[in-house]
């Protein structure tokens, strides 16, 4: 898979631009702070249709502008097709797929198969466990887009149990009486369903990625340490209803539910050692390397081709990392590399070069 | 910012669903340039509505006498009941044609975010329905999401201890539909829930 043509009209700092990208290694130079990030991160949000760097669509737009359109020409095995989201902040975004209406933007989510690799990935490693629980679930529906509706289902079924929850908590504060909790049972049930959906998806994920892991951190720290994920569950797919009614009071008396996908955490270990709170800030880096090495060496493993971005990447790595990562990625499908001096990228993966200028991308 | 009744008008409208500040701009200027006799009938059939429209005592369908046109006909069957949230699925039902029983509508779904439970709908006048002993089937035709799945539960729960049958409608593909289109999670449901032939 690669992307034959980005296009971005009124999106962050470009009014309107358009760059057409070749398969294999490319790379985009330019200073800081003159958009490189923004080409990539849209590339992001047409895989993901979320941003790398923002919550919220609003920063996407450019500043004075309604509403952005990313369009986007994808080539898979031999067929081109093009993609067209229109970000309107706080509205929903309506996409096209083809030159044809999609329902919901949701429906586009597939047509790109994106591994992206940002500076922000040193949360992966040095972050909450939200951040971790977030990459598992981003790689799930990469690899299955249909888990973006499980994901969207166990969330729904969340956050209406807790406000269920909430409101007995306040019931019971305020009036200091228990509040109604005769629908707990409901959605216990749901919660566990569509929990155990997702839970047994990211166990077979993290069991797959492993080996993928190990392997990626050999190669970018040359064998210094052993990379090792574990993943960490509150429950089994099958404990938990029962697991919930093992801390049915603590639920009540915090307002929230503790037990299920969402409280899970990856863990992340160089040898003995967790690498949150022990590793140096190169290890922590090359482990966030490593996580997204190993998402893309696993979706090539199965068949998809992805797409693959390093944002800023070689900049921070030295001379032997930089050329064992080329020897990695030399062979990929198509490869974008984003960087401020030209000589921080090995000479093997300067295929073709795109210099960016404020608000343009100009082929070199 | 407009002055007096313009802007009460508008900001009326714009508390209606699916109304924006900018249609209810445009509609309240149309209601200013409209005709008298349009919006004095307009007026009329707002009042209206609220004093003569009420809830059927029975199924709590909207109703203008004291029960509704269904639950007054003799001819429907009174063993079979389904559970719908509001008034226009037993308007979407009735239009399949297929369905020759009751209704009883619950008005909207168990929602914790909404600060909805089981007492803010008609619930326990749904189960002193079935403590009649007439009905046998309990169909709960609740909408296929988060919460209408949740409240089909809920019922179940509830009802099958009295012996009466419960089914919940089917949800799949489309019919007319192509296969190809559907999206996964229909698929999925569709697969989940095929039947032999």
């Amino acid at each position: 898979m690669h992307v034959r043509r980005l296009e971005l009209v009124d999106v962050r700092s470009y009014e309107r631009a358009a760059v057409e990208l070749e398969p294999g290694a490319s790379v985009l130079i330019g200073p800081n702070g003159v958009g490189k990030t923004n080409l990539v991160e849209a590339l992001g949000y047409v895989a993901t249709l979320a941003s790398h760097r923002v919550s919220t669509d609003q920063p996407l737009v450019r500043v004075g502008a309604d509403r952005g359109v990313i369009r986007c020409d994808i080539v898979h095995e031999g067929r081109e097709l093009l993609v067209e989201l229109e970000i309107v902040p706080g509205k929903a975004n309506r996409a096209r797929l083809g030159r044809s209406p999609v329902r919901r933007a949701r429906d586009v989510l597939g047509a790109l198969r994106l591994v992206l690799f940002a500076p922000e990935d040193l949360a992966l490693v040095r972050g909450e466990p939200e951040q971790r629980r977030r990459y598992l679930d981003d790689l799930l529906v990469a690899r299955q887009p249909r888990m973006a509706g499980v994901r969207a289902d166990y969330e729904r079924v969340l956050k209406q149990r807790n406000a269920l929850l909430r409101s007995a908590y306040l019931a019971r504060k305020v009036a200091g009486r228990g509040g109604d909790l005769s629908t707990l049972e409901v959605w216990d049930h749901h919660l566990a369903e569509h929990g155990a959906k997702l839970l047994t998806a990211r166990l077979a994920l993290a069991d797959a990625l492993a080996p993928h892991l190990e392997e990626a951190y050999r190669l970018v720290s040359a064998g210094q340490g052993k990379a090792v994920m574990e993943y960490k569950a509150t429950a089994t797919p099958t404990s938990i209803l029962d697991e919930l009614a093992s801390v049915k009071d603590e639920e009540i008396a915090r307002g929230t539910t503790l037990v299920g996908p969402h409280r899970d955490d990856l863990l992340l270990r160089l040898g003995d050692l967790p690498v949150r709170g022990y590793a140096s800030h190169g290890e922590s880096w090359s482990y966030a390397l490593a996580l997204r090495l190993a998402s893309y060496t696993l979706l090539r493993s199965e068949g998809i081709e992805p797409v693959l971005v390093l944002d800023d990447v070689f900049a921070e790595l030295d001379t032997g990392r930089r050329e064992r990562l080329a020897d990695l990625v030399r062979d990929a499908a198509q490869v974008l590399i984003t960087c401020a001096v030209e000589a921080d990228v090995p000479q093997s993966l300067h295929g073709n070069r795109y210099l960016v200028q404020p608000g343009e991308v100009h082929r070199v | 910012m407009y002055e007096g009744a313009i802007q009460d008008l508008i900001d009326e409208l714009g508390r209606l669903p699916g109304i924006g500040p900018k249609s209810a701009q445009r509609l309240a200027f149309h209601v200013l340039s409209a005709d008298t006799t349009d919006i004095k009938r307009l007026a009329a059939a707002l009042t209206r509505v609220k004093e003569e429209v009420r809830f059927c005592s029975t199924c709590y369908n909207v109703a203008e006498a004291e029960q509704c046109r269904i639950c007054r006909d003799p001819r429907r069957r009174d063993d079979a009941l389904c559970v719908v949230e509001e008034p226009k699925d037993v308007i979407a039902i009735e239009r399949t044609n297929e369905f020759r029983g009751r209704y009883h509508v619950l008005g909207g779904a168990i929602n914790p975010l909404e600060g909805i439970g089981p007492d803010q709908l008609r619930i326990r006048e749904l189960m002193a329905r079935l403590s009649s002993g007439d009905v046998s089937e309990l169909i709960l035709a609740t909408d296929p999401n988060t919460e209408g799945e949740a409240t089909a539960t809920y019922l179940a729960l509830m009802v099958k201890p009295m012996g009466i049958t419960v089914s919940r409608l089917a949800s799949g593909l489309p019919v007319g539909g192509d296969l190809e289109y559907a999206d996964e999670i229909t698929l999925g449901r569709a697969f989940e829930g095929r039947r032999k032939l």
